[in-house]
């Protein structure tokens, strides 16, 4: 059984006990502990179940290359499925539950898929479920659906919250072991800011276990020695319990600070993204062992030689009364030191080698255990637990030549170096004969801008495996405190060899190699790798894909290399021709609500308020988006349906007075001796020749030629022009005219401004609009003084205002610009003189039935990005004389000149109902692939309270040649709608209510 | 060709499944063909196989620059829907929808399509309009679309949030027989049924230069030396540009990034598709359990197969918004893919300046479920050298013309 050691664990605190929750029971473990230091030393070495076959596993690693040991960590808000046992650190009142089983961990009945394993190697899918046809929807499918996924999905939102943060620094260090440390006191030593990032709680990587002293001093007591030399300068920022897990270009990088995770509910930030621009980074991220390719390597006890170190040194966790020891290298002697000195058996070392004369190997024999060379595993026994190893030559074939019992295995097929995020942004690798594995390759680094190298390795990640080695690397050979840095990577110096073994033993027959897994939690085995193979998904790509090798949550760590050299084996190839997969960010899974930060809720996007905000939330009006802009939609009375709603303000305006809040509308100030010149190239009029204190409406399009806004163009001095946009165009269309300024005309003296939040807009509507006006006070407003089109500067009730005498619902109308900060004051100011003359306010729908009533255009409705002003009869409002402006050229082309295009008519339907919205005018006949022919459609549709009948504007083949005939307009339903073409004036044709 | 059925997979699983045979040959390269398709993704193998099923021409070879399927056939989101807004692009979806219904059995090889339905949320008006006037005209185009209401929403994806607060949800456009397949086993399916016929699938075979007199294609240069060819049809998607330019050619197509990624698996909760296009981003989940999202293109042209990391962010604050559940699961992958836009962001299949040479790009954001369908139309291109009815809208002159097929009216996001 695994247990917890009477003494020992360097990061265990035996005063404080912790109490959690596994698959509700109660289990004790110490501050200090991983969950799955804690479960071991419960003797809970079963800890999941894999994803394909439901195989009971055991945990296999201790740290982020852990496949099996997931767990449903927390619940409710605080669910999190799929969680690291092996990263999670150990807090009081933990809740977890293992995950892919049922009905429990230790019954699974998925497990009937591992009985019928020979029916299901990789990509069988592909070559079943094919008839009948409905199945795989409804039977096939959900099955599959079920059975596979793994931890439990959550149901609610989630409970705690996430920071996002930036940082920038000279020298990013990434990995805060031996190597990483002597890196930043390098850089700190050269007064760089720098910022050292370790993944785990503690400093110091793999050598407080692996070794005993650095230079003669204890290893713990060197680690806390530089570490407080680090923290105490202000050139150096040590954060813990972050993972680098992302490099980008120009020296970006993403870092996870799990804040709370061990502190759950305590307030703090959940997560912290960290975002870091960095001129250099180190990586000093370590190396991963790998495991060994043996009959039963998956069985629960049978684990990674360094992770069964890493629990007895640091947790005082026995995996197992009596460990078997399978090697290809001499670093799992060391597990099987520590094991002896912590007084466990190991019963043998199992060494592949033919010889093993190392230190270490010595080491072991004079500690009086049994080392068998060119030994392997032919078999693990056992079911839920490793019971034994059945042993054999590794050059056989699996001939058992004796049994060993044992409850544990611990094993190393060498070492991976951890070159992620050295790849990440285009960085290279070389296989290395000598270690076995890829190595950054120093002449093809990730580059800067400038061609420089942008990410430098160190450590094991550069394949320097032994401490020595790094030492030597880092440090001149001067003196020990003078520390030195490589351009690009540290070179390992040939001290440690690790001879390939890819499969145990080396001619094990298909039924050993069915049996031997690769990739632990999807269930990949080497004889999975060498049918891909065979059928010819022969790139490691397509055995990627076609096998799931590497795809699990483990991101491939533990499997890659094993698989690749397996199939690299399969086609007779070398390994670097066979190639790697690509890595990509993130090197290990990021929570998306990290990702996602604080945004979210109210603040998920920006929220632009206008001035009179409060006022509208106050007075109940219902909002709806336009862009980020919040706007009144309407402002409903107790009772009143939106459709009451918007009836009573359109009536109220066209019969007294509306109100309605414009600030929204984008006001783009251009400005410059060539200002007039400019706009005569944006719009398709003429905007030069305005007078000082007129308005003129303007259309702007694309190049292409399609109409893309339009607004009111006010001149308020000789090189001054204010452009109104609309609400959901005024970013876009300062951007647009930024654009051509700063890329086409940048020679043109022109300055524009995007004053849309500098100013309060109130339109001042209806029959009773200038008695308001008049009541307030201060300018004149006349109909003399201020005509139609005619803008004035001024003072209204002793408010500062500018007013435009410009109408968008055909009513009498002056939009009047306030500065933002008096926006809400002016506005209750007008509803206070407006009060005895009818005042209400009205919203965005109220301004669309009107406009509409008057046949006005709504940039959105009637166009859409595919009509040109020509289709909508705004031909008066292109000018004939102008050389150019945007978009002339485009509407030039034949299909856009064709007299056969859909043009802009009214509709009045032959019963009075409304079209409805988005509906088509049908033609006859199909075209070529069997559609409905079509000839039109509906752009705006109401029904008018006005009018009180449905009214609607659509385009429509050769429309204005069309008056008085009847078309028909297709419904959802299938009946059609019959309507009469007619224009697009609906009320008050002659403009009399707007001139007065 | 082998069959594969669970008959097979019984008979092979007692040796062990030694018996399989290749899924595709690998030969050598001929001296010429009758057409060679470059590009073996999903595009250029569907091509070659409805060239070879529609017209019985079988002499054609697929030249593929690195492994097959390996564009972006296989990095892309997996989804198929025909809810499209134009004619010619209802038209072409539709039809590759229709093809993918029964492809699983027409290539003996299970390509998972599962038409598990597909939402558009509607968040503003404007939005709502839009979708109604696009099940308007899937009405006439025979495309099977409704509007449902934020209820039905609800109850079709219990996990999403219909309310707010920023952006409440008004409705959905829905597309029942959308949904999604396993992208790899059509690129893979195609290969196979290709090789059947006789077909050569080349692949690490890089085209270096085309050859061509008097206006005709008369072969390619490749690291594997010249091949002569009748036809020479163009899928290549991102590097289309390269390509024509060896040809003597400009297209109208610009390059840019888009990204995707995938969450860890989880137990299934969200059987359809959602797109949502306010806020910019959309999720399906996988057989497999993993939360597949999709979101923007960067906003610069560029041939890294990475992208900028806050589309990522940007997608995922949508996306956490719409569906708050997913906050505490991890991004397992992210990955780019590089998308051949077009100005209209629509696709080109079309003759080119060169009489024997066609080509088939464009597809931006949504190609993978067209594939059936311009594989088809594509087919039909190049063996009768005039476009049919399903391609004939597509041709690269439609922008001198002005002749576009806009659909940035009905999807404002990738997809």
């Amino acid at each position: 059984m695994s247990t917890r050691l009477a003494k020992g664990g360097r990061l265990i605190d035996r005063t404080a006990a912790m109490d959690f929750h596994f698959n509700g029971k109660v289990m004790r473990g110490f501050a200090g502990d991983t969950l799955a230091a804690a479960l071991l030393a419960n003797d809970q070495m079963l800890m999941g179940r894999s994803f394909k076959y439901h195989r009971p596993r055991g945990v296999v690693g201790s740290g982020p290359e852990e496949p099996n040991a997931l767990v449903n960590l927390g619940r409710g808000a605080r669910l999190e499925p799929n969680q690291r046992a092996t990263t999670t650190e150990l807090f009081d009142g933990l809740e977890a539950t293992s995950q892919n089983h049922w009905p429990s961990l230790e019954f699974d009945v998925g497990v009937v898929n591992n009985y019928a394993a020979r029916f299901m190697p990789a990509g069988f899918y592909y070559k079943t479920f094919i008839h009948p046809r409905p199945f795989w929807k409804h039977v096939f499918e959900p099955v599959i659906r079920r059975a596979a996924g793994l931890g439990k999905a959550p149901t609610e939102g989630d409970a705690d919250r996430y920071e996002q943060a930036y940082a920038f620094c000279d020298v990013l260090v990434v990995g805060g072991g031996v190597a990483g440390l002597l890196a930043a006191k390098a850089a700190a030593d050269a007064g760089q800011r720098v910022i050292l990032l370790e993944q785990t709680a503690t400093l110091g990587g793999r050598t407080p276990v692996d070794e005993a002293d650095i230079d003669g001093t204890p290893v713990d007591t060197w680690i806390a020695a530089i570490e407080s030399d680090l923290r105490a300068r202000d050139n150096v920022t040590i954060r813990t319990r972050t993972c680098g897990f992302g490099v980008y270009d120009h020296g970006y990088v993403l870092a996870d600070e799990r804040v709370a995770d061990h502190t759950p509910g305590d307030g703090r930030p959940k997560h912290r993204l960290w975002r870091i621009r960095t001129a250099k980074i180190v990586t000093a991220t370590g190396a991963i062992e790998r495991p060994l390719s043996f009959a039963g390597n998956d069985i629960p006890g049978v684990m990674l030689a360094s992770a069964v170190r890493d629990y007895v040194v640091n947790h005082a966790v026995s995996p197992g009364d009596r460990t078997v020891i399978a090697t290809n290298n001499d670093s799992a002697y060391q597990t099987a030191l520590a094991l002896k000195a912590a007084g466990l058996e190991v019963p043998a070392i199992l060494d592949a080698r033919d010889t093993a004369t190392g230190a270490l190997p010595e080491a072991a024999r004079a500690a009086g255990i049994r080392v068998l060379t060119g030994r392997g595993i032919a078999k693990v026994k056992g079911g839920k637990r490793v019971t034994g190893v059945a042993v054999c030559t590794q050059a056989g074939e699996g001939a058992v030549l004796e049994e060993i019992t044992c409850e544990a295995v611990a094993m190393s097929g060498g070492w991976s170096p951890v070159v992620h995020l050295f790849s990440h942004c285009g960085g290279k690798v070389k296989w290395d004969d000598n270690l076995s594995a890829f190595i950054p390759d120093a002449s093809r680094p990730p580059v800067n801008h400038d061609g420089s190298p942008m990410v430098s390795v160190v450590g094991a990640a550069a394949g320097c495996l032994s401490l020595a080695n790094i030492l030597a690397g880092l440090r001149d050979v001067s003196g020990k405190t003078a520390i030195r840095l490589p351009d690009v990577c540290q070179t390992p110096d040939g001290s440690v060899s690790i001879p390939p073994v890819w499969v145990m033993p080396q001619g094990a027959p298909i039924q050993l190699r069915s049996k031997m897994w690769l990739d632990y939690q999807n269930d990949v085995k080497v004889s999975d790798v060498q049918l891909a193979s065979r059928e010819g998904y022969q790139s490691v790509e397509h055995t990627k894909r076609y096998t799931t090798l590497g795809m699990a949550t483990d991101q491939g760590k533990l499997s890659n290399i094993n698989g690749l050299a397996v199939l690299a084996d399969s086609l007779n190839e070398p390994i670097p021709q066979v190639g790697t997969t690509t890595f990509r960010p993130p090197y290990t899974p990021v929570t998306i609500g990290a990702l996602a930060g604080e945004s979210r809720g109210e603040i998920f996007q920006p929220l632009r308020r206008t001035p009179m905000h409060e006022w509208h939330e106050k007075s109940g009006a219902y909002f709806e988006p336009v862009g980020l802009w919040h706007r009144p939609y309407c402002f409903p009375r107790a009772g009143e349906t939106h459709e009451q709603a918007v009836h009573r303000e359109v009536l109220n305006t066209r019969e007294k007075l509306g109100l309605l809040d414009a600030s929204t509308l984008g006001k783009i100030i251009v400005k410059g001796p060539d200002a007039g010149r400019f706009l005569d190239m944006l719009y398709t009029g003429v905007m030069s020749t305005l007078p000082i204190g007129k308005c003129r409406y303007g259309l702007m399009c694309n190049e292409q030629g399609f109409l893309s806004d339009d607004g009111v163009v006010a001149r308020l001095d000789e090189e001054t022009f204010l452009c109104h946009t609309t609400s959901g165009g005024a970013d876009r269309i300062h951007a647009w005219m930024e654009d051509w300024l700063q890329c086409e005309w940048w020679d043109w003296k022109v300055y524009t401004a995007n004053v849309t939040e500098q100013y309060a807009q109130i339109a001042v509507v209806g029959p009773n609009a200038r008695k308001l006006l008049e009541t307030l006070g201060g300018m004149d407003v006349s109909k003399e003084t201020l005509p139609f089109m005619q803008s004035a500067d001024g003072t209204l009730g002793g408010f500062p205002a500018r007013v435009y005498r410009i109408s968008f619902s055909g009513e009498l109308s002056y939009e009047i610009a306030v500065p933002a900060s008096q926006g809400a004051a002016f506005w209750e100011a007008c509803h206070k003189a407006g009060a005895s003359l009818g005042a209400m306010p009205y919203g965005t729908e109220a301004l669309h039935v009107m406009r509409a009533e008057k046949g006005f255009i709504m940039i959105g409705d009637e166009t859409d990005g595919t009509v040109i002003p020509q289709d909508l009869n705004l031909d008066w409002a292109i000018s004939k004389k102008k050389a150019d402006y945007l978009g002339k050229r485009g509407q030039a082309r034949t299909f856009l000149a064709s007299p056969d295009r859909w043009k802009l008519v009214g509709f009045d339907t032959l019963d009075g109902s409304a079209i409805p919205d988005g509906a088509y005018i049908v033609a006859d006949g199909t075209n070529g692939n069997g559609q409905r022919n079509v000839q039109g459609r509906v752009t705006s549709t109401y029904h008018s309270p006005t009018l009180k009948r449905g009214i609607a504007m659509g385009l429509l083949k050769h429309g204005p040649q069309r008056m008085g005939e009847v078309v028909e307009f297709n419904t959802i339903q299938g009946e059609t709608v019959k309507a009469r073409v007619r224009d697009t004036v609906f009320f008050d044709k002659d403009g009399e209510k707007q001139n007065v | 060709m082998q069959r594969y059925s669970v008959f097979a997979i019984a008979r092979e699983a007692v040796r062990y499944h030694m018996g399989w045979e290749r899924a595709w040959a690998s030969p050598q390269p001929k001296a010429s063909y009758d057409a060679i398709i470059v590009g073996a993704g999903g595009h250029g193998l569907a091509t070659a196989y409805y060239l070879g099923k529609n017209f019985g021409i079988t002499n054609v070879a697929v030249i593929e620059k690195g492994w097959l399927g390996g564009g972006n056939t296989g990095r892309n989101t997996t989804i198929i829907r025909s809810n499209y807004l134009q004619d010619p692009s209802a038209a072409i979806y539709e039809k590759a929808r229709s093809l993918y219904e029964t492809l699983s059995q027409e290539l003996n090889y299970n390509v998972m399509f599962s038409p598990r339905g597909l939402l558009m949320l509607g968040q503003t008006h404007h939005e709502v309009r839009g979708y109604l006037r696009t099940v308007h005209a899937n009405t006439l185009q025979g495309v099977q679309t409704e509007w449902i209401s934020p209820q039905r929403v609800k109850e079709l994806v219990p996990i999403i949030n219909i309310d707010g607060p920023r952006y409440p949800i008004l409705g959905a456009l829905y597309q029942a027989r959308g949904g999604t397949a396993r992208h790899d086993a059509v690129a893979w399916g195609y290969a196979r049924a290709c090789s059947a016929m006789g077909m050569h699938i080349i692949q690490n075979c890089e085209v270096k230069g085309v050859r061509s007199e008097n206006g005709q294609v008369t072969g390619i240069d490749t690291t594997r030396g010249f091949i002569g060819c009748k036809k020479l049809g163009m899928v290549v998607a991102g590097h289309s540009g390269q390509l024509a330019e060896m040809a003597g050619f400009r297209l109208p197509i610009e390059a840019v990034a888009l990204q995707a990624l995938v969450s860890e698996p989880i137990k299934p909760c969200m059987d359809v598709v959602v797109m949502a296009n306010t806020v910019h981003g959309y999720m399906s989940q996988s057989d497999k359990g993993e939360m597949v999202i999709g979101g923007g293109t960067d906003g610069f042209n560029n041939y890294t197969q990475r992208g900028s990391f806050h589309h990522i962010e940007e997608t995922l604050r949508a996306l956490v918004e719409t569906f708050p559940m997913i906050s505490r699961l991890k991004m397992l992958r992210q990955w780019g893919g590089i998308v051949d836009m077009t100005g209209d962001r629509s696709p080109l299949i079309s003759k080119t300046p060169l009489g024997n040479c066609f080509i088939n790009c464009g597809w931006g954001t949504g190609g993978f479920k067209a594939i059936p369908g311009s594989g088809w139309a594509m087919a039909e291109l190049m063996a009768k050298g005039e476009p049919g009815p399903l391609a004939e809208d597509f041709s690269m002159w439609r922008f001198k013309d002005g002749q576009f097929i806009d659909e940035s009216v009905a999807a404002g996001v990738a997809h």
